[in-house]
């Protein structure tokens, strides 16, 4: 018994030395070898798992791309993937990981707001840098200034739907619908009813729901008989697609757009409601349909490589890589946080999947977002 | 006026599913005076079953319908071999039964979770063609039509068979008295088998149908109805399969012009339990409930 602790004390110490030796040798290996260590706190398991799955693609397919254009002596990326399991705990444990043990150039993730909040707090006092790649609750970028995100928040996605979808229908007064138990739910309807008052559109009713919540046809009833010219709908996709299947079954017709946001910009939207979907519109932070050539190329990679197409997280995760890529090579060194941050809040004008792409002065996403209606069965562009 | 039509439609509907829910309760209480907590658990199961034929097994619905609902039947039985039979000779049986019940629920729950995964999962577009019709500005849809079609002749079924058929009339007579019964020569076991196998086959019939016309179904939907179904027994009178209906109407009318009045449907439930309680309070029966004659 006793040999063995013996044998595995001085195992522990040599490992201990070795990794001491190895300490200052670091920087001169990266340096040879040119690459940059990215640290990806995604979500593969728990609640958010569908998410971090896509999100591992997108990044995944980026990471390759840009190694082969790399070449032999350009710049590499060295993808470190963590599981976060959506939960704050697990986050706090990848992160102490990604910081202190793989000591990365930056961090891309954690899934989830929630999760960001907690995390983001320790890479800011350890001075890492930090692209969240989907988070859009407010106050995460406010934790401090090595805090960016390439995602776009609803405060910035609904006031342009609106302002879109009144030019292009003529809207004058409109009706709400909303969960009001549920903090993503709250705050796009906040959202909303400012910009509904910022572009004078009256409100004439309002009616809330509740999560789990499967019979809508009570609150239609009653913005059905005030005959509004639009629906606004501040609703999960599982919710979103009971309303709008129900609201055209109780004789409210296609000619009544239903206009959504970020929740509702999923393809399960379109399977779930089938031709009661035409007309529905939504404002989102990207769309497969758009023109760009880099999209197009994007779309058509992905879907070679993993047999199904790109959805707004692939392409935030995609678009996450190459910002925090360009901003490593702009800053000429992978250990030097203090400058990759300065470069990353230099990005400007960047030729992205999701349109000219530069950092707002709050470290936020700024492009102007899309807005998508439904036709014949897909995501079409009704205005940018 | 329109509207309240458009209204009174709506509640009739989702009342009707409640009715069906809560006959398969109150059928199990008034033969055995147990309340049967798993009932929910099979109604979940009914649905989750059902898309499975349809999606998976490729039946068309009205093939997936009845097996769905014979598949119930058939867990009712197990439900009572398993949960109820063993008990039925302890002196404490309402209780060891009732949480037995609770129990098997769980394992029916895990089940389908493990089974069908946690996602809300939907029928194939499809699945049954859907007519609306318009009248003004009413609009009823086919589906409702025979969701409350189905559901009136499943219960008016039931009653026929309580009153005229001689099975029907051994399960009144075990509910009686179960010791008299089986002095008389019937075979008691069986007929309580029997009737945990229409209560579950209704219960699964009712989770087909809400599945349905909601089009989401998740191995967690039985717990937004359960405690319903309980108060719609509660406000019918227990055991009484009219009341059961009448409450079952009673109650997703007092739902739908909650929500309709109030604009939001935080109050819903609120409401629907506040019309439980006054009526408890003037009438401790129930609507239908008899009035309790004698102790066994």
């Amino acid at each position: 018994m006793n040999n063995i602790k013996r044998v595995l004390g001085i195992a522990v110490t040599f490992c201990l030395g070795l990794m001491l030796a190895s300490g200052p040798l670091c920087p001169q290996t990266f340096a040879a070898s040119k690459e940059a260590k990215i640290g990806f706190a995604l979500s593969m398991t728990g609640g958010a798992a569908a998410y971090g799955a896509t999100q591992k693609k997108g990044a995944q397919l980026a990471v390759d791309e840009i190694n082969a254009a790399a070449g032999m002596d350009g710049l590499k990326i060295k993808a470190v993937f963590e599981d976060d399991a959506s939960v704050p705990q697990q986050g706090i444990n990848v992160f102490q990981k990604l910081i202190n043990a793989d000591k990365v150039s930056m961090i891309i993730g954690p899934t989830l707001s929630n999760t960001a909040k907690v995390t983001d707090r320790i890479a800011q006092k350890a001075g890492m840098p930090v692209l969240g790649v989907s988070n859009t609750a407010p106050g995460i970028t406010e934790i401090g200034n090595y805090i960016f995100r390439d995602s776009l928040t609803e405060a910035v996605v609904i006031p342009h739907t609106i302002k879109v979808a009144k030019e292009k229908f003529g809207l004058k007064k409109v009706a709400v619908f909303y969960g009001n138990d549920d903090a993503f739910t709250k705050g796009g309807y906040h959202a909303f009813m400012k910009a509904l008052k910022d572009n004078g559109l009256t409100v004439v009713t309002e009616q809330t729901f509740a999560k789990g919540d499967r019979d809508f046809s009570p609150q239609l009833t009653q913005i059905k008989s005030k005959k509004p010219d639009a629906i606004i709908v501040s609703a999960l996709v599982e919710e979103a697609s009971g309303i709008i299947n129900q609201a055209r079954q109780l004789g409210i017709p296609n000619s009544v757009p239903i206009i959504g946001g970020n929740g509702f910009n999923s393809p399960a939207l379109i399977k779930n409601t089938g031709e009661a979907s035409e007309g529905v519109v939504i404002g989102a932070a990207w769309n497969i349909t758009s023109a760009l050539p880099m999209n197009k190329k994007f779309v058509a990679d992905f879907t070679a490589k993993y047999g199904n197409a790109p959805d707004q997280f692939a392409a935030q995760a995609y678009t996450g890589v190459y910002i925090a890529y360009n901003a490593i090579k702009k800053a000429g060194s992978t250990t030097n946080h203090k400058a990759i941050r300065d470069a990353l809040a230099k990005t400007k004008d960047l030729d992205t999947v999701l349109g000219k792409y530069s950092f707002t002065s709050g470290r936020d996403a700024g492009y102007t977002p899309i807005v998508q209606i439904v036709k014949d069965g897909k995501f079409a562009v009704l205005g940018e | 006026m329109e509207i309240l039509a458009q209204q009174l439609v709506n509640g009739l509907f989702i009342g009707s599913v409640y009715g069906l829910f809560a006959v398969g309760y109150t059928l199990v209480f008034g033969v055995l005076d147990i309340l049967n907590l798993a009932h929910a658990a099979v109604f979940t199961l009914g649905g989750l079953v059902a898309l499975w034929l349809v999606d998976t097994g490729g039946l068309s619905i009205w093939l997936a319908f009845p097996t769905a609902v014979l598949f119930c039947g058939l867990l009712g039985l197990l439900l009572d071999q398993v949960a109820f039979a063993p008990l039925r000779q302890r002196a404490d049986s309402n209780f060891s039964g009732l949480i037995s019940s609770i129990a098997m629920a769980i394992i029916f729950e895990s089940a389908a979770l493990g089974l069908f995964g946690a996602r809300t999962v939907r029928f194939p577009a499809h699945t049954v063609s859907v007519h609306i019709w318009r009248w003004q500005d009413l609009s009823i849809t086919s589906l409702q039509v025979e969701i409350v079609a189905i559901s009136l002749l499943l219960m008016f079924l039931l009653t026929q068979f309580l009153n005229k058929a001689r099975v029907g009339k051994a399960i009144r007579a075990v509910a009686e008295n179960d010791r008299t019964a089986r002095l008389l020569g019937i075979h008691v076991d069986g007929i309580i088998a029997f009737t945990f196998f229409i209560s579950s086959a209704l219960g699964g019939a009712a989770g087909i149908l809400f599945g349905l016309y909601f089009d989401s179904l998740s191995p967690d939907m039985g717990h937004s109805i359960e405690l319903k179904g309980l108060a719609v027994i509660v406000l019918g009178g227990m055991g009484s399969i009219p009341g059961a209906i009448l409450g079952g109407l009673a109650f997703g009318l007092s739902e739908v012009l909650t929500v309709a009045i109030t604009g939001t449907s935080n109050l819903r439930d609120a409401v629907a339990f506040t019309v439980l309680f006054t009526v408890l309070v003037l009438r401790p029966s129930g609507i239908l409930g008899k009035k309790k004659m004698r102790e066994a």
